[in-house]
């Protein structure tokens, strides 16, 4: 196997189809017959940022990159940015409005969840220009 | 117990049939759904408000048995086509979810 990569636009505004991109990857891992442990860390911390770009940057693209090593994942916004990512990694820190609260969002976990579900996690991020995230997960 | 027995011993109505022979293991009780993915047990029969298609997400990424809308929760529409799409049964019970949780409880044999 060598390097495969997979690009997805990511809809800003559609709550149906956030996660389109993270059931398509998990279903190309499952095909290429991937490790499940890693299938699951991939699938849940790219589901939580794909949902994080819907919710707070208004979409953006992620672009993955599988190997037998690893699977990578960047997930680029042009959105508001991020002021403190310190604050942000907390477990209960959240800026979600109320209208996305009332979907089940906003507990402040989805950052904490990808650190725990990933094997490295980088936050890029410029207050005006956007966010971007890099998750490695080994196989 | 499978969720069928569960389904039986709640009187609960399936809203989805899904995989009504898989074993529910254990409990659990969340709304929150980044919370719920931190959480969620494999194999738990999650008891939930949530009727929402990113609920589904939550229990297909973490291998959890079943939704049990509590509170005659709705269902909505698309999540009840993906539940079916990922095999994922979907009771409903009148009772909240402290008491539906008494009750999964009493059916698993579980104590605190
Ligand atoms: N892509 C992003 N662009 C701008 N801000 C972001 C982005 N991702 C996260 N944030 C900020 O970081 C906070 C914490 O994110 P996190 O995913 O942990 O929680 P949440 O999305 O608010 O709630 P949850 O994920 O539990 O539903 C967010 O409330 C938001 O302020
Ligand atoms: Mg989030």
């Amino acid at each position: 196997m060598s390097t495969l990569t997979l690009r997805y636009e990511v809809p800003g505004d559609d709550f149906t189809r956030a996660g389109e991109a993270s059931s398509d990857v998990k279903r190309k891992l499952k095909q290429l017959g991937y490790n499940p442990e890693a299938i699951r860390k991939v699938a849940i911390a790219m589901y939580e940022g794909e949902i994080n770009m819907v919710i707070h940057a208004g979409g953006g693209e992620a672009t993955v990159d599988i190997d037998p090593k690893q699977v990578r994942i960047v997930l680029t916004d042009h959105g508001p940015g991020i002021p403190d990512v310190g604050k942000a990694m907390q477990e209960g820190w959240s800026t979600a409005p109320d209208n996305v609260r009332n979907l089940g969002f906003g507990a402040g976990m989805g950052l904490p969840n990808m650190k725990k579900y990933t094997d490295e996690l980088r936050i890029d991020t410029k207050v005006g220009e956007g966010t971007t995230l890099y998750m490695t997960v080994f196989a | 117990m499978t969720i069928r027995e569960l389904a039986d011993g709640l009187r609960a109505e399936i809203l989805v049939e899904g995989d009504l022979t898989r074993e529910a293991e254990t409990g659990y009780v969340g709304d929150l759904l980044s919370w719920v993915m931190a959480r969620l047990p494999e194999g738990a029969a999650w008891m939930t408000v949530m009727g929402n298609l990113n609920a589904v997400a939550v229990c297909s990424l973490k291998d959890g048995a079943c939704i049990i809308l509590t509170e005659n929760a709705a269902l909505d529409e698309d999540a009840r086509r993906r539940a079916g799409m990922e095999d994922i049964p979907v009771l409903r019970v009148e009772d909240g979810a402290y008491r539906t949780a008494l009750r999964v409880a009493a059916l698993l044999g579980e104590t605190a």
